[in-house]
C-alpha cells in the first residue's frame, strides 16, 4: 500500500533522512523506534507531505506522491497524521475540531456528520466531552479527540508521531487503548513511538532508525529478542 | 498544620503582616494624593494669570450656553466614526491577508499591500486628510461627490486601515505553526486553513490592540474639521469666536473624555484578560 524508496531529506546542512526504504502492507502496523533526532518524525511528516522530501520515491496506491509539484491536498486527505502535541484548534469545541475538515473538504454538513461523529466519540469513551473545548480536556482526552479528528476523514493510512510522549504517565494507557482498537479493526498504521512494550505487543514490523537510516527491521521478536546490530542492542538496553 | 488551619478566624503570621502592610500603603497613598491636590488648589490660583485663564477657559455662563450645541456637533463625530470603523476593519483585514499571499499570480496584490502600509503609516494623519480631503474634491467632481465628509472619511480609513493591517498581521504571525500543520495534514486548503484555523485565533489575540486603535480613531475624527465638516472641534471654534472665550474647548474635551476613558479602560481590561489566559 505504501512503499518508500531511498528517501532523502535535509534541513539546511543537517541531513535528517539518508536513504530510507520501507514497505507497508494494507492492514499492517509498523513501529519506528530510535533515539530523538533519528528522523522518525521527519519521515512521518514527509509521508503526509508536510515536509516534502528532497529525493526518493513514495509510492502510495500506485502513485509516486513524492513527485515535486504534485497537489498535496487530495493525498493528505487519505493519509492522516496525529501529532505529539495534539494540535487541536483551541477556538473550536471537540466536535467542531472533528467536523471541520469533512465539512470543508468533503462538503458534509454538520447535521449529516453529527451521528457518525457521536458514534466515534462514544466508541473512544468521550461521548460526554463532545462539546467541550480543548482547554477543558485532559491531555489524554485531547489526544483521543485528535485521533478522532484524523479518523473522521476516513484515511487509508494513519501516521502517529510519538502521540503519547507529551502525556502524563497515567494517561498513556487510554490513548494506547484507542490504537489497539484501531489495530483490531484493520487500520494501516505507522507509529513513531517510545512505547516499546506496546510495539512489541502489537506491531507487525519494527524498524530501528539511526542517523536517518533504517539500521535494522524485523518482527518484534527479532528486534527485541535477537537484534543483529550492536547499535540496536545498545539502544534497547537504554530504553527497556 | 499551621495555626490558620486549626482556627480559621485567626489569620496566620504572614496574613497579619500583609494586612498591616496594606493598611500602611493605603494610608501613605491617601496622604500623598491629598497633599498634591491641596498644593494644586492653593498654588494654581496664586499664578499671576489665573484670573484671566479662569475667565476665558472656565466660564460657567459660556459653558452652559455652548455645551448642548457641542453635544449636537459631537453626534457628527460619532456618525463619522461609525461609518469609518467597519470599513477600516474590512480594508485592514484585506491588506493583512494580501501581505502574506504566496501565489505568484497574486504578487501585485502583495506588492500593493506592502507599499500601502509603508506609505500610510509613514505619513502624518493630518497630511493625508489635507491631501485627500482637498485634493480629490479639487478635481471638480459634481455633488455629492465633492463632499468633504466622503473624502475626509476616506483619508481616516486609509490611514487607520494601514495600522489595523499591521496589527492583524502580527496576530497571524503569533499563531504557532503547529496549528497550520494540523489543518493542512487533514487535507484542508491553504485558504480554509487561514479562514477557519489561523484568522479566528489571530483576530481574538489582537482584539485589545485594535481597541486602542478604535480609541485613537475616535479622537482623530476631530481632525476632519480642517477640511470642512462642522463636528465638535470646529463647533467649539465657532463658539470661541462668538463668545470670545476658550471655555467651549474645555467643554469639547470633557465630551471626548466621557467617551474615550471608558473605551480605554475597556481595552486595558481586555488586554489584562488576554494576559491572564496566556499564563
Amino acid at each position: 500500500m505504501l512503499s518508500l524508496k531511498n528517501i532523502q531529506k535535509a534541513f539546511g546542512d543537517h541531513h535528517v533522512l539518508r536513504g530510507i526504504d520501507l514497505e507497508v502492507a494494507k492492514g499492517e502496523m509498523v513501529c519506528l523506534i530510535g533515539a530523538s533526532g533519528s528522523g522518525k518524525s521527519t519521515l512521518l511528516r514527509a509521508v503526509n507531505l508536510l515536509d516534502p522530501v528532497d529525493d526518493g520515491e513514495i509510492w502510495f496506491d500506485g502513485v509516486d506522491i513524492a513527485e515535486p509539484g504534485l497537489d498535496p491536498q487530495p493525498i493528505r486527505q487519505r493519509i492522516g497524521l496525529v501529532f505529539q502535541s495534539f494540535n487541536l484548534f483551541p477556538h473550536m469545541s471537540a466536535a467542531e475540531n472533528v467536523m471541520l475538515a469533512p465539512r470543508r473538504v468533503k462538503g458534509l454538513s454538520r447535521t449529516a456528520q453529527r451521528g457518525r461523529v457521536e458514534e466515534l466519540f462514544d466508541r473512544f469513551g468521550l461521548g460526554h466531552r463532545i462539546d467541550h473545548y480543548p482547554d477543558q480536556l485532559s491531555g489524554g482526552q485531547q489526544q483521543r479527540v485528535a485521533i478522532i479528528r484524523a479518523l473522521a476523514m476516513q484515511p487509508d493510512i494513519l501516521l502517529f508521531d510519538e502521540i503519547t510522549s507529551a502525556l502524563d504517565p497515567e494517561l498513556v494507557a487510554e490513548v494506547l487503548d484507542v490504537l489497539r482498537s484501531l489495530r483490531e479493526e484493520g487500520m494501516t498504521m505507522i507509529l513513531a513511538t517510545h512505547e516499546m512494550g506496546f510495539a512489541r505487543e502489537l506491531a507487525d514490523k519494527v524498524c530501528f532508525l539511526e542517523g536517518g537510516r533504517i539500521l535494522e527491521e524485523g518482527t518484534p521478536a527479532q528486534i527485541f529478542d535477537a537484534p543483529r546490530e550492536e547499535r540496536t542492542r545498545q539502544f534497547l538496553s537504554q530504553v527497556l | 498544620m499551621t495555626k490558620a488551619d486549626e482556627n480559621p478566624a485567626m489569620p496566620g503570621r504572614r496574613a497579619q503582616y500583609e494586612a498591616a502592610l496594606r493598611r500602611r500603603s493605603l494610608w501613605v497613598a491617601g496622604v500623598s494624593t491629598s497633599l498634591v491636590f491641596l498644593a494644586i488648589l492653593v498654588l494654581v490660583p496664586l499664578a499671576p494669570g489665573w484670573e484671566a485663564v479662569k475667565k476665558s477657559f472656565f466660564n460657567w455662563g459660556v459653558f452652559s450656553k455652548t455645551f448642548p450645541g457641542l453635544l449636537d456637533a459631537f453626534l457628527l463625530d460619532i456618525a463619522i466614526f461609525s461609518w469609518c470603523a467597519p470599513l477600516i476593519a474590512l480594508l485592514g483585514l484585506f491588506v493583512a491577508i494580501c501581505r502574506d499571499i504566496q501565489k505568484p499570480a497574486l504578487y501585485p496584490l502583495r506588492l500593493f499591500a506592502t507599499v500601502y502600509t509603508d506609505v500610510f503609516r509613514g505619513l502624518p494623519v493630518i497630511l493625508v486628510i489635507y491631501l485627500v480631503g482637498f485634493g480629490i474634491p479639487g478635481l471638480g467632481l459634481p455633488r455629492p461627490w465633492n463632499s468633504p465628509y466622503i473624502w475626509g472619511s476616506l483619508a481616516l480609513i486609509l490611514v487607520y486601515a494601514a495600522y489595523v493591517a499591521e496589527v492583524i498581521r502580527s496576530g497571524i504571525g503569533s499563531i504557532h505553526k503547529s496549528q497550520s500543520s494540523a489543518a493542512l495534514s487533514l487535507g484542508l486548503s491553504n485558504a480554509d486553513t487561514m479562514r477557519y484555523v489561523i484568522l479566528p485565533q489571530a483576530l481574538r489575540n489582537v482584539l485589545p490592540a485594535n481597541m486602542n486603535l478604535v480609541v485613537a480613531l475616535q479622537k482623530d475624527v476631530a481632525l476632519l474639521s480642517f477640511v470642512g465638516p462642522v463636528e465638535i472641534f470646529r463647533q467649539a471654534g465657532v463658539y470661541k469666536s462668538l463668545y470670545a472665550s476658550f471655555t467651549p474647548y474645555v467643554g469639547a474635551a470633557i465630551i471626548f473624555l466621557a467617551i474615550t476613558i471608558p473605551m480605554t479602560r475597556f481595552a486595558d481590561h481586555l488586554m489584562n484578560k488576554r494576559r491572564k489566559q496566556e499564563q
